[in-house]
């Protein structure tokens, strides 16, 4: 996608895209991943907690602990998302705190807050899903191929 | 206790997947969850994520990876019992506690917090 943008441009364009791309700061890639693996592990750790907590109390198996396991760290993550944590939780891991369900509530319950100025209907109604809509988008229509193909597979080719 | 550990551990895995896409691939972080989202599906849709579910707990679990993978089993639980419809009618069933959860909460964090700066 690079290459396509550099063609359009005039060769002094070109020149300084290289001479700023020589200069951008590098990205410490290394010391990011080490953040994102501790930090991301501690939220599936808090997780594993909750979850076993389900199991122990609530009769729930190993599998069906997953949903209410999620209903929790949502909820904690809504807490930490309104007095402004999750923020400072996110500059310091990155993935570590996006990738986990609790970024997903996040980004759900961000956007909340964020537009309740522009009132409840047009404003949280209608921007809620504005940043985890790719995330259901994506998620739903790949399942739906895949569970179509494999429905098709099981009951005509006789998988 | 092992699970314990395990879920640290594969969490943190999954968590480094996605640092590295943030990093070395250069994509948002709206594409990065797209993609993991993908591949959760993709993974379940080769039995492989179950199998990391009993594995690691809540490790295979939290990450949105589960996401992808809790609408293909919805899916194909349903599709099992009621052929192609299903695939269709079961797909939020498994994953409705995450959707619900967040509509619900974001909406009582609208009612109780108010924007920063």
């Amino acid at each position: 996608m690079a290459n396509k943008k550099n063609k359009k441009l005039t060769p002094v364009q070109q020149e300084y895209q290289k001479f700023q791309s020589e200069r951008e700061a590098k990205r410490p890639v290394f010391k990011n991943c080490v953040k994102a693996f501790f930090v991301g592990g501690f939220i599936c750790l808090i997780g594993q907690f909750i979850s076993s907590f389900y199991i122990y109390f609530f009769d729930f198996t190993e599998r069906s602990a997953g949903n209410p396991t999620v209903a929790t760290l949502i909820f904690i993550s809504m807490l930490l998302t309104g007095l402004g944590v999750y923020d400072r939780i996110g500059q310091f891991a990155g993935a570590g705190s996006a990738v986990p369900v609790t970024g997903f509530g996040n980004s759900v319950v961000s956007a909340c807050i964020e537009h309740r100025t522009e009132g409840f209907v047009l404003g949280v109604g209608g921007n809620m899903f504005k940043l985890a809509g790719s995330v259901i988008l994506f998620g739903v229509f790949s399942a739906f191929v895949i569970a179509t193909v494999k429905t098709i597979l099981i009951q005509w080719g006789g998988l | 206790m092992a699970i314990f550990f395990w879920a640290f551990i594969i969490g943190g895995i999954i968590c480094v997947i996605g640092q590295i896409m943030f990093d070395v691939l250069k994509l948002t972080p709206a594409h990065t969850m797209s993609t993991l989202v993908v591949i959760g599906a993709l993974l379940d849709g080769f039995n492989l994520y179950e199998p990391l579910i009993d594995f690691a707990g809540a490790g295979a679990t939290v990450p949105i990876t589960s996401f992808g993978n809790a609408l293909v089993h919805g899916a194909m639980a349903e599709a099992h019992q009621h052929g192609l419809i299903g695939v269709v009618t079961g797909m939020f069933k498994v994953t409705s506690a995450g959707i619900s959860a967040a509509i619900i909460f974001g909406f009582i964090g609208a009612l109780l917090f108010k924007p920063k700066g």
